[in-house]
């Protein structure tokens, strides 16, 4: 009972790998499996051609049929492994196919048709890690300029976010004046109501506004989030006022108090607002599906969905897209990954 | 870290500059420069002519339609180099969901293709009056889908539903196809042997949605559309068939995802693609996507709607590009539809598409579809025989203003059925009232 | 570590490049500023910090909120307000018509109620193992190990993904022809119908919501454990406590304070499910995955025959529950603190 427990108890220099240090890392090696494992699937399932995609059983790689120039023949054939009449296999590359039967022949000494029943041949294929769907992907949508717009999108909400929200958290935070208390009720109160149950009457205003097919449509209206104002003025609390009570004495103003002395001292409660609206902006997708609808503004999460007809969805297209998104939000925090966990660490969230 | 702090705040202080609940417009200088500003900014006494016009044309895709599309759009640009034609994308949540509510707003574009034909009546754009030649227009396609569309637009693409069979699993079990005439029991029993004899794990299917499951219920006798042309669907002949789909999911005859997973598009063509369904019952609008994926697995063809007390029938279906009344330049519009319904373009658009046309004269000269593959060209044929079968009411279905309200609830109420969440009869009982529901507040 | 220090060098690159630019700037916002100041008074200071983010507040989050009130009591499919016929309470009277509450199949919108109660449901198991496995996972990267940093990106990892992808990949994953059953058929066992039975759908939805934010909370509980002073457990050990004392006498109460916080916002997040599980399973199968938000959206939006009057009314039963909620949860603060 004591060691089984004993690892979820603080442990300090502990040096021989006791048997909780064995099941805490058995733990967080399938943490590692099932947290990358769907993600690995994803990427794999990216390279495989629309009718691969159907096949089942499914295959952990990506395969290609083989093929071979055979003289005589304009295009290259596909290669099957044939078993012949006489029990023995053989390469062949198929000319055509009628019914059950199929009509190959041998790719060294192409004179010969072969018929066969199609049961008797098995395709030839090696693992293939082609860039097909990524190039159709890219071809058949604007990717550079959805990749722009949502660069756009992501980069002016973010700071814009962390302008307003840190300009009023502050406010909230710093200074007793009338409305304070219900300023911060309203929001607060708001915090808990989900934007999709206002989908209507949110459209309504952006279209009586004008930013109906606008970028501004999806910067702005996302840009004063309760979140973002509750998280900042929650760790402004803990900055002392003494500190903006000696600036006062010394003549600072208002402005350089914010800008100097608390926008400083918020920083991991600002990275982590940082971290969380790149994140909501890049994968928003609800919002700009419904306020865009012409093509140059569209970002990157609208063009993929467009890859969903009526009736077809064309899922190679999808997964190989959707591969692309991933990459960048991955990049960034593979590069801050240290700064951000503990950033959200430090901020406490109190 | 402290760096890159200050380089964020930098571009914040630089934000900040415009000042956030003054004019944002130096924030609108990043956005990438649009096309559209001549358009609206020019004042009217410039004559019309010398004005670059530009049509917004939002168009969503099964397929191949808009690689299609956009080569008609540039001749056409190439021929009238007044007009650009910008065709936007979209996804078809949009055109479904978002379409209806951007026009009320005021904000449509200019063109669409859409499939809802009664939904929008009253903000399409009458083509008569504008179009160079309208009796053209109006005697080279379908009277009731003009109607339905209040001749705002054309049906681009003709579509019908009837099943998809794998031949090779029949082949290999030997066992004959069932003929024409053959019932739903008839090939349900048939397709269950070739699963079994094959090995195959599922017999038979139909994609989740009122529109395909009304076929096989008025072929059994259902009269889904009353006197007062409002819906009533406890009829014997939807019970039925109700049953038979009821019996597949009970039998572990059918994938169940398709009706009770969470596809965007609940079709079981995925499964038929893959081999592991004998009979999916979808449409002709899957061909070109059959012939790609299935490739050189199996031998596939396109069998008669089975049949039943009310005959043999799939329902209509397709497309429509339709023009909208808030449009700022009908004029243009017109062009742009006269072209587009040239027998030589609409012929282009069907052939690239694998559609079947919605145009008598170019249905008439026959449309020579970019396919050398034969499966492809005998499914087109079959189907084609199958338009000529349609009934009256399985073409005024596609054609009904409320057509939308009817297909959506029917598969999220025949679903409950199928779990077993709600009876047969519930299920009438609260289908009946989801419609009744949705028309009385729509006319409201 | 090599592209650790490669981000720093880069980054102090550039704001040497930029900190005269920088400093400009506040040097010019500062006599903006000092104007301001001048014109309203230290004491109008505060109003004029809070007012961008008030306007933007009120236009478009409050004030829609408030239009929901107008749609409430309006009938008809018109999108614009004044085109819309008043009807009274007569949306509200649909939702709340039930001959009885407990059973969804009498009450006139069966799917309003179906959907309460399996909002109900999920809340309740997904918070509950949310916090579970939240906890664990911060208990043990607590520990001294090796490589904590990067388990830590793990788990964090899929906090990152948007809602729809997470549904995609699960999808893609669990689906009858996916991953899992080809690996079960290859084993020679059946195939598990996981999107298709109703229990299965339930149970999927709630680990997969377990699976893409867990990270998230693991952290602020492991912040928590960390701010919980080492030498308490030093001195418990001197004392001859035994594992399991120590977490439950120092752990708990002390790490009591975060806990609050990831159940309140856990909470949050579970009644406003809606992007994973529209993704994952549209409501299905049947009904058994409908919940709140996703019977709004269906109703308001994404019905072809659009009623918004009744969307709104839901939504404003749904916002009056949750606002009710986080009072509740503040008092019970209050009265802790």
């Amino acid at each position: 009972m004591n060691s089984t427990l004993s690892y979820l108890t603080r442990k300090k220099g502990g040096k021989k790998l006791g048997l909780t240090d064995v099941l805490s890392y058995v733990y967080l090696i399938s943490g590692v499996v099932i947290m990358f494992g769907p993600i690995l699937w994803l990427i794999l399932s990216s390279f495989k051609t629309s009718g691969e995609i159907v096949k089942f059983p499914p295959r952990f790689l990506p395969y290609r049929q083989q093929t071979a120039v055979v003289e005589g023949y304009p295009e290259p054939l596909p290669l099957y492994s044939v078993t012949l009449a006489d029990g023995t296999t053989q390469t062949l590359a198929q000319v055509r196919r009628v019914g059950l039967e199929a009509q190959l022949v041998d790719p060294v000494n192409p004179g010969n048709l072969i018929k066969v029943n199609i049961n008797q041949r098995q395709p030839l294929e090696s693992v293939y890690f082609g860039l097909e769907n990524y190039k159709e992907g890219i071809e058949s949508f604007n990717f550079g300029l959805y990749l722009w717009n949502s660069i756009v999108v992501t980069v002016t909400a973010t700071l814009l976010t962390l302008l307003v929200n840190s300009m009023a958290a502050f406010a909230l935070s710093k200074y007793k004046f009338r409305g304070r208390q219900t300023i911060f009720m309203v929001m607060i109160s708001t915090l808990m109501v989900p934007l999709s149950v206002v989908l209507v009457p949110v459209f309504l205003v952006i279209t009586n506004v004008g930013w109906n097919n606008n970028l501004l449509g999806i910067i702005v209206p996302a840009a004063a989030t309760p979140t973002g104002v509750f998280l900042l003025r929650q760790y402004m609390l803990t900055i002392p006022d003494e500190l903006i009570d000696a600036a006062r004495i010394d003549g600072a103003s208002e402005w350089r108090i914010y800008s100097q002395i608390i926008l400083p001292l918020a920083k991991p409660a600002l990275a982590v607002l940082t971290i969380f609206s790149v994140m909501w902006r890049w994968n928003d997708f609800l919002w700009p599906l419904i306020v865009l609808s012409r093509s140059e503004y569209f970002t990157l999460q609208v063009g993929l969905a467009s890859f969903q007809g009526e009736l077809n969805v064309q899922w190679n297209l999808i997964l190989a897209m959707t591969v692309l998104t991933l990459l960048p939000i991955t990049f960034i925090f593979g590069l801050l990954q240290e700064n951000i966990t503990t950033g959200i660490a430090t901020t406490g969230l109190k | 870290m402290k760096k890159v702090f200050a380089l964020f705040l930098l571009v914040a202080v630089l934000l900040s500059a415009c000042a956030p609940a003054a004019t944002p417009a130096p924030l609108a200088t990043e956005v990438p420069a649009p096309t559209t500003v001549p358009a609206t900014a020019v004042p009217t006494e410039v004559p019309p002519t010398m004005v670059p016009v530009e049509l917004r044309f939002t168009y969503y895709a099964d397929g191949v339609e808009a690689d299609v599309m956009q080569p008609l759009l540039d001749k056409f640009m190439a021929e009238n180099p007044g007009i650009t034609v910008v065709l936007d994308v979209v996804p078809y949540k949009t055109i479904d969901e978002q379409l209806p509510v951007q026009l009320e707003s005021g904000a449509g574009p200019d063109l669409a293709r859409i499939t809802n034909f009664g939904a929008y009546k009253t903000k399409l754009l009458d083509l008569r009056p504008i179009l160079a030649d309208s009796a053209y227009y109006e005697a080279n396609f379908p009277a009731p889908i003009l109607e339905a569309l209040n001749y705002g637009g054309f049906p681009d693409t003709l579509t019908v539903t009837g099943p998809y069979v794998n031949k090779t699993l029949f082949d290999q079990a030997s066992i004959a196809l069932p003929g024409e005439g053959a019932t739903w029991q008839e090939w349900t029993e048939a397709t269950d042997k070739v699963a079994k004899a094959t090995g195959v794990q599922y017999a038979i299917a139909i994609d989740r949605t009122g529109h395909r499951f009304a076929g096989p219920a008025m072929s059994m006798g259902a009269t889904l559309i009353n006197a007062e042309n409002g819906f009533t669907v406890d009829t014997p002949g939807f019970r039925a068939f109700a049953e038979i789909v009821k019996g597949w999911h009970d039998q572990g005859l059918t994938p169940k995802e398709v009706w009770l997973g969470a596809e965007p598009v609940n079709s079981c063509i995925a499964a038929f693609k893959s081999g592991q369904l004998v009979m999916c019952m979808s449409g002709s609008w899957q061909i070109n996507g059959v012939a790609k994926d299935v490739g050189d697995a199996f031998d596939w063809v396109v069998v008669p709607n089975p049949s039943g007390e009310g005959g043999s029938t799939g329902i209509a279906g397709g497309s429509a590009v339709v023009a909208f009344a808030s449009s700022k330049h009908p004029a243009e519009v017109a062009k742009l539809m006269e072209f587009l319904i040239k027998a030589e373009n609409y012929s282009a658009f069907s052939a690239g598409t694998l559609a079947l046309p919605a145009h008598k004269e170019v249905a008439a000269q026959g449309v020579e579809f970019k396919t050398d593959n034969p499966l492809v060209l005998a499914a087109l044929a079959a189907y084609t025989k199958e338009v000529s079968k349609l009934t009256d009411q399985a073409v005024s279905l596609n054609v009904h203003p409320y057509a939308f309200a009817y297909y959506r609830n029917s598969a999220n109420r025949i679903a409950q059925y199928l779990t077993g969440e709600l009876t047969l009869d519930e299920m009438l009982v609260n289908l009946q009232q989801d419609i009744d529901k949705a028309i009385a507040e729509a006319q409201k | 570590m090599f592209l650790l220090t490669k981000t720093k060098q880069v980054s102090n690159l550039f704001s040497r490049a930029f900190s005269p630019l920088y400093e400009f700037f506040v040097a010019i916002l500062d006599m903006l500023f000092g104007i301001i100041q001048r014109l309203v008074g230290v004491r109008g200071m505060p109003y004029v910090f809070v007012l961008p983010n008030l306007l933007i507040f009120g236009i478009f989050i409050l004030f829609p909120m408030l239009l929901n009130f107008l749609y409430a009591f309006t009938g008809g499919s018109s999108f614009l307000p004044l085109e819309r016929p008043w009807v009274g309470p007569a949306n509200f009277e649909r939702l709340l018509l039930c001959e009885n509450y407990l059973e969804p199949r009498t009450c006139s919108e069966d799917l309003f109620w179906r959907a309460i109660y399996n909002t109900i449901g999920y809340v309740f198991f997904q918070v509950a193992l949310m916090v579970l496995f939240s906890l664990l996972t911060a208990l043990i990267l607590n520990r001294n190990l090796k490589a904590r940093g990067f388990f830590r990106g793990v788990f964090f990892y899929p906090v990152l993904l948007s809602p729809i992808v997470v549904a995609l990949i699960w999808k893609w994953i669990l689906q009858e022809n996916g991953l899992i059953n080809g690996i079960l058929t290859s084993l020679g066992r059946d195939k598990i119908p996981f999107l298709v039975n109703a229990q299965w759908a339930q149970i999927l939805i709630i680990l997969i919501s377990v699976w893409a934010f867990m990270g998230f909370y693991t952290l602020i509980l492991l912040a928590g454990l960390q701010s919980i002073p080492a030498d308490l457990y030093e001195a418990a050990a001197l004392d001859g406590a035994n594992a399991w004392q120590s977490f439950s006498r120092i752990t708990m109460p002390l790490l009591m304070p975060t806990m609050v916080v990831v159940l309140v916002l856990s909470l949050i997040r579970a009644v406003q499910v809606f992007d994973i599980v529209f993704a994952f399973t549209g409501g299905g199968p049947g009904t058994a995955t409908l919940y709140l938000v996703q019977y709004i959206y269906n109703y308001g939006f994404s019905s072809p025959n659009k009623q918004f009057g009744l969307a709104a009314a839901a939504s404003l039963l749904m916002a009056g529950v949750l606002i009710v909620l986080t009072v509740i949860q503040m008092l019970a603060q209050r009265e802790e603190n």
